[in-house]
């Protein structure tokens, strides 16, 4: 089964004055089972409003989305909250730890919010920091944590609830080279040895290295 | 919840500012309740005392002693009333009284009150020229074995014993003979004078209705029950409802202060928030951990309040300010707090409401 499927996705934003602004225009995108695809595009371009309408932050205006087989495209907040929680997978931007919990409680805090496992979330946050070599800063506070660590620790809690997509807008924005690099490096690693798909915003070509495909994307409109 | 309760403990400086604001908020509203429970209480205390079924002023007094003149005819109209077991005369009056060993201008208040059926607490009517004080005059300097010289004619009354909670108009009561209470009278307020058999007011015990006694007196008197007479008491009901006004103003002054600084709180976490809503929180759960946070701040600042407050009362001297403070009162000064804590932080449930998971991406 795919993991994405967008069909004849568009998005309109209408402004205060009634102009409208087309952020996404008739989209088609298919994401195999344990894809990584790499979205590629200049500023305005649309790959955020892309990223959060596959991710059920934002409804379409028009077209179907399927996640994993489900059909999310007239879901309503409620719904949508509820497949955000246990389908999708977050990696934001700007790196956003709750800044009074400590890295494992960051991972642990999905579980309060949604499936609430209790013992086995903790084992399975002990496992996805080890993984990802945090293993020995569980109890430090983002604060006392670098970039990179922070940024893991955000990989760790997007991979908490077992996702069938996992959505990375910029996730190496905020670091330098090298450590963008380790960054994809681990995602790649985590994403195939799970078999998940996952869609990476980038401006960095140099990135797209790491996935298994590119897609560009200019003014709202996707290219192969 | 869990995540609110954590930042709490995580994070107490933000919260001690809205703390320390409540305590002080909650002192207040505490201490007022304390205040006006005394004053009450010392208000009305010779009221509350009396073991009786009926309180009987004459038809125009308005409850009040002053005012009120009981004529024997309508005590023997009283007595005739169906059900009408007992029937007592009460008098008063409120004069300043030398206290051996008190400076001649410091005088304690006393109002000495002429009795004849015994109010609960209070033996039966003493000897002529002797009287039951209440222990409020202990703070007076008044000792059991004393003689006391009340008014400006200095009757002397000789205090033989002590009794609680009989004030009246904020002034200790005496209580003494009929006839201690009408030369007192007659000594000291020669105009208020009253004829032998003429009494201020009348205590009835028996299974009766006040209305009966009035329409059996054709209208001539004014009866209350105790509870009735105790409101009726001429200025209480007015304390009440100035007290009951500074409080309320105290409480809508918590409900902003609350409603500000959580939606202060709001306002900073919105990005968190979205963070949160992303990662599939409902609105209602980010609500619900608001709420337990400004009940949990509530609950501080009124516990160290209460304690606060139980300590004035241990300093205060007797005597000096009527506080009289209860669990009963601080218990529901804090759940008046608690409810502007819920009602100031539903301001911010529209904002919680509002947050766009889309602000957490891009
Ligand atoms: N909430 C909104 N209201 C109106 N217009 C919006 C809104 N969000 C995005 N847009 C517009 O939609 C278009 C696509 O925006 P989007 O955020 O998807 O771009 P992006 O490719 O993520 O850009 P960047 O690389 O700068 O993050 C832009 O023209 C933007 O101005
Ligand atoms: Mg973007």
């Amino acid at each position: 089964m795919n993991a994405l499927e967008l069909t004849d996705v568009r998005k309109v934003y209408t402004m205060g004055d009634g102009s409208d602004v087309v952020a996404l225009d008739r989209s088609n995108l298919t994401v195999a089972e344990d894809e990584i695809i790499a979205l590629v595009g200049p500023s305005g371009s649309g790959k955020t409003t892309l990223c959060s309408m596959a991710g059920g932050i934002l409804s379409p205006t028009e077209g179907r989305i399927v996640v994993a087989g489900e059909d999310i495209s007239d879901y309503g907040d409620k719904e949508l909250t509820k497949f955000r929680q246990e389908s999708i997978g977050f990696v934001f931007q700007s790196v956003n730890l709750v800044p009074f919990l400590n890295a494992k409680e960051n991972l642990t805090v999905v579980d309060e919010l949604g499936a609430r496992t209790g013992k086995e979330a903790q084992r399975r946050a002990d496992d996805l920091l080890g993984e990802l070599g945090l293993g020995d800063r569980k109890q430090n506070m983002p604060s006392q944590l670098s970039g990179g660590q922070r940024q893991r620790v955000a990989i760790g809690r997007a991979l908490m609830n077992d996702p069938k997509l996992v959505l990375f807008d910029e996730p190496t924005s905020s670091l330098d080279t090298e450590l963008g690099e380790q960054v994809m490096e681990l995602i790649r690693t985590e994403m195939k040895r799970r078999g998940t798909a996952a869609i990476v915003v980038t401006h960095d070509e140099r990135i797209t290295e790491f996935c298994d495909r590119s897609v560009h994307i200019v003014d709202g409109r996707l290219e192969s | 919840m869990k995540l609110a309760l954590k930042e709490l403990r995580r994070r107490p400086g933000r919260f001690a500012t809205a703390t320390v604001i409540l305590t002080l908020i909650a002192v207040l509203l505490m201490f007022l309740g304390s205040l006006l429970d005394g004053l009450i209480a010392s208000s009305t205390g010779a009221i509350r005392a009396q073991d009786a079924d009926a309180i009987v002023y004459s038809a125009s007094a308005q409850a009040s002693f002053q005012r009120s003149r009981i004529e024997p005819d309508i005590r023997s109209a009283v007595e005739s009333v169906d059900g009408v077991d007992e029937v007592g005369g009460l008098g008063v009056v409120q004069l300043g009284a030398r206290v051996p060993g008190n400076g001649p201008r410091d005088l304690a208040n006393v109002a000495l009150f002429g009795y004849e059926l015994a109010p609960d607490g209070v033996p039966e009517p003493p000897a002529d020229g002797e009287a039951y004080a209440d222990e409020v005059l202990k703070a007076d300097g008044v000792e059991e074995g004393m003689t006391i010289e009340i008014g400006p004619a200095r009757t002397p009354v000789d205090v033989i014993g002590f009794v609680s909670d009989t004030s009246f108009n904020g002034q200790g009561g005496l209580w003494a003979s009929e006839a201690t209470w009408r030369s007192t009278l007659a000594e000291n307020r020669p105009d208020a004078q009253l004829a032998d058999g003429v009494w201020q007011a009348l205590v009835v015990r028996g299974d009766v209705e006040p209305g009966a006694i009035d329409s059996a007196t054709d209208g001539a008197t004014d009866s209350y029950t105790v509870d009735g007479a105790v409101n009726a008491i001429p200025g209480v009901s007015e304390q009440q409802g100035t007290f009951n006004q500074i409080i309320g103003v105290t409480i809508a002054v918590a409900l902003v202060v609350i409603g500000l600084f959580f939606a202060l709180i709001t306002v900073e976490r919105v990005g968190l928030y979205g963070v949160l809503k992303a990662l599939g929180a409902k609105s209602s759960t980010i609500f619900g951990g608001l709420l337990v946070q400004a009940v949990v701040v509530t609950l501080i600042a009124a516990s160290v309040a209460g304690a606060l407050v139980v300590l004035l009362d241990v300093v205060i001297p007797p005597g000096s300010i009527p506080i009289a403070v209860s669990i009963g009162s601080i218990v529901s000064s804090a759940a008046l707090l608690l409810l502007a804590a819920v009602i100031g932080c539903s301001f911010s449930l529209r904002r919680v409401l509002k947050v766009d998971p889309a602000s957490a991406i891009g």
